[in-house]
C-alpha cells in the first residue's frame, strides 16, 4: 500500500532541522578529504606533489610551535584589515559623492574607465617603487583590489534611493545636503553598500596572498618560502588557513550586516 | 476667521521657453483656521502640485504663498501626509514619527514624548517599537498621519492619503481622521479624486480643473456628524460632478467619477 506515503518520513523531514540541513554538505566535505587521502596513499602521485591530509595536523603543529603560523596570520590579518578598511572606505565615500553629485560622476566617468580595468596586482611594481617592500605596499594593493567594488556598489545604491523618500526628508525639515544624506540617503543605500563590502571581503584575501608573495611577512610570503623548499604540506596548511580566515571574517561580517539590516523583512 | 494659509495668484510651470507647460494659473485659495478643505479634480490636473507649492517643496512660477503662523524652533508650520505612507523602513515606528522633530530645538525626551502622544492619537501607541514592514497598509498610513501631527503644524496637508487602501480600511481611516481633526482643531487641506470622500469629510470642497488648472468651484457642507448616504451629501457630490464634467475638455470626459 502506498496510499498517503510514509508518515514517519514526512514527520522526520522538518524535525531534523539544523542537523538535517548540515549533514549533506558535511558529508561532501568528508568525502572530499577522504578521496584526497586515498589518492595520496595509493602512491599514484609523489608525496611532494600531493601531500596527504592526514599529515597536515602535524605540519601545522610544528609550524605553530615555531611561531611561524601565528606571525603569518597576524601579519596577513593586519594587512587585510588595513587594506580593506582603507579601500572600502574610500571606495564607498567616492561612490556616495558621485551618486549625489551628477557633475562629479560625469567628470570622473572616463577616468574611471581608464583605471577600473587595471587589476590590483598590476599595481605591484608601483607599490614597491612608491612604498618599498613594506606593509604599506600590501595595504595599497589590497585597497585597490576592493576600491572599485565598493565604489560601484555605493554609486548604484545611492542612485537607487527612491525620490519619494528624499521628498519625505525635505517635507520634514531635512532638505539640506547633510540632513538628506544622514536621514535618508545613507540608511537607504546601506544594504547595497554592505553587499559591496562583503564582495570585497573575498577579493581582499586573494589580494593579500598575491601581494605578500613578493616578500612582506604574512601567509603569502610563508607559502612562497615553503614552496621553494618543496614543503607542500605547509603550502596546503596555509591554503586551508586562508579558507578558515575568510570563513571567519565572512561569518562575522554577516552577523554585523544582519544586525544593521534588522529592519528588512 | 483668520486665514492660516493664503495662495495668491499662483502659477506653476515646468520647463522653460516656448515648450514650457503651465500646470496651475491664477489660483487663489485661503484656508481658514480650523477648517477642513478638500481639493478634488481629475488625476494629473495638478492637485498634488498645488499641495507641494503650499508645503514649500516647489516654488511657484508666479504668485505668493503666505503662512500665518509665526516661525518657531519648536514646531513646523506644515505636516504632510503622502499617498503611500512613505515611512522610512529602517526606522521603528516611533523613530519614524520623530523624524520631523529631529531638526527642531527640542530635548530628546520631549521629542519622544511628542512622538508618543501623536502615536497615541492615531491609536498605535502599542506599535512604537515595530518595524514598518510589520504593519498593515492602514496602520502605516496612520503612522504617516502621526508623523505629520507630531510637528504640531498649523496646517495638515494630505495628498490622497487613503487612495491606495481597500474600501473598508479607507472608511475607517476617514472616520479616524475626522476624530483626530475634531480633537486637535488643525486646519486641513485634503487632496482626493474621490468626490464622495471629499463631501463626507470636508467643510468646504473646492474643484480644481482646466489646463492650466485653477479653481472651478467651491461648495460648503455644514452638518456634522454626517451620514455617508444622506441626500444632502449626494446632492453636493452630484453638483460637483456636473461642474467637473462641464469643465473638462470633451475628449477627457469619461464616467470616472461616479458615486
Amino acid at each position: 500500500m502506498t496510499v498517503g506515503g510514509d508518515p514517519a518520513a514526512a514527520a522526520s523531514g522538518p524535525a531534523l532541522g539544523t542537523v538535517g540541513r548540515l549533514l549533506p554538505p558535511l558529508g561532501g566535505l568528508v568525502g572530499f578529504f577522504g578521496l584526497w587521502e586515498a589518492l595520496a596513499r595509493a602512491g599514484l602521485v609523489a608525496e611532494t606533489l600531493l601531500p596527504a591530509p592526514s599529515g597536515l595536523p602535524a605540519a601545522w603543529l610544528s609550524e605553530l610551535r615555531g611561531g611561524y603560523w601565528g606571525d603569518a596570520v597576524i601579519g596577513s590579518l593586519s594587512h587585510y584589515l588595513s587594506g580593506l578598511v582603507l579601500g572600502s572606505g574610500l571606495g564607498l565615500a567616492l561612490g556616495v559623492a558621485c551618486g549625489l553629485i551628477t557633475g562629479l560622476e560625469t567628470t570622473l566617468s572616463w577616468v574611471v574607465r581608464v583605471l577600473r580595468p587595471i587589476p590590483g596586482l598590476a599595481w605591484v611594481p608601483f607599490a614597491i617603487i612608491w612604498f618599498g617592500i613594506s606593509p604599506v605596499a600590501v595595504t595599497f594593493i589590497i585597497g585597490i583590489a576592493v576600491f572599485w567594488i565598493n565604489y560601484f556598489a555605493a554609486l548604484g545604491a545611492v542612485r537607487a534611493v527612491e525620490r519619494d523618500l528624499i521628498e519625505v526628508a525635505q517635507a520634514f525639515g531635512h532638505g539640506a545636503l547633510w540632513g538628506r544624506l544622514r536621514k535618508v540617503v545613507l540608511p537607504a543605500a546601506l544594504p547595497g553598500m554592505l553587499s559591496g563590502v562583503r564582495t570585497g571581503l573575498g577579493q581582499a584575501w586573494m589580494a593579500v596572498v598575491a601581494a605578500e608573495l613578493f616578500g612582506i611577512p604574512g601567509i603569502g610570503a610563508r607559502m612562497m618560502q615553503a614552496a621553494s623548499l618543496l614543503a607542500t604540506d605547509l603550502v596546503v596548511v596555509y591554503m586551508l588557513t586562508m579558507a578558515l580566515l575568510y570563513g571567519i571574517t565572512d561569518t562575522l561580517f554577516e552577523l554585523v550586516r544582519r544586525r544593521a539590516l534588522a529592519w528588512q523583512p | 476667521m483668520a486665514a492660516v494659509a493664503t495662495l495668491d495668484g499662483i502659477a506653476l510651470g515646468f520647463g522653460a521657453g516656448p515648450g514650457r507647460a503651465l500646470v496651475l494659473e491664477h489660483l487663489d485659495l485661503a484656508l481658514e483656521a480650523g477648517q477642513f478643505v478638500a481639493v478634488v479634480g481629475a488625476s494629473g490636473v495638478g492637485k498634488s502640485s498645488l499641495l507641494r507649492v503650499l508645503a514649500g517643496l516647489i516654488g511657484p512660477t508666479a504668485g505668493r504663498v503666505a503662512l500665518a503662523g509665526a516661525p518657531s524652533r519648536q514646531r513646523r508650520p506644515i505636516g504632510l501626509v503622502f499617498q503611500e505612507a512613505r515611512l522610512l523602513p529602517w526606522r521603528r515606528v516611533l523613530a519614524n514619527v520623530e523624524l520631523g522633530l529631529e531638526g527642531l530645538a527640542l530635548p530628546r525626551a520631549e521629542r519622544t514624548r511628542r512622538a508618543g502622544a501623536a502615536l497615541e492619537l492615531v491609536g498605535l501607541a502599542d506599535y512604537a517599537e515595530r518595524w514598518p514592514y510589520q504593519l498593515s497598509g492602514g496602520q502605516r498610513q496612520r503612522v504617516g498621519l502621526a508623523r505629520a501631527l507630531a510637528v504640531d503644524p498649523d496646517l495638515l496637508l494630505l495628498d490622497e492619503p487613503f487612495g491606495a487602501l481597500d474600501a473598508i480600511t479607507r472608511a475607517s481611516l476617514q472616520d479616524e481622521l475626522l476624530r483626530v481633526w475634531e480633537r486637535t482643531g488643525r486646519t486641513v487641506l485634503f487632496v482626493t479624486h474621490d468626490i464622495a470622500e471629499a463631501v463626507y469629510l470636508a467643510d468646504r470642497v473646492v474643484l480644481l480643473a482646466g489646463r492650466p488648472a485653477s479653481l472651478a468651484g467651491s461648495w460648503t457642507v455644514d452638518r456634522r456628524p454626517r451620514d455617508r448616504g444622506s441626500i444632502e451629501l449626494l446632492e453636493v457630490a452630484e453638483a460637483i460632478r456636473r461642474q467637473l464634467a462641464r469643465s473638462m475638455p470633451p475628449t477627457d470626459r469619461a464616467p470616472e467619477y461616479q458615486i
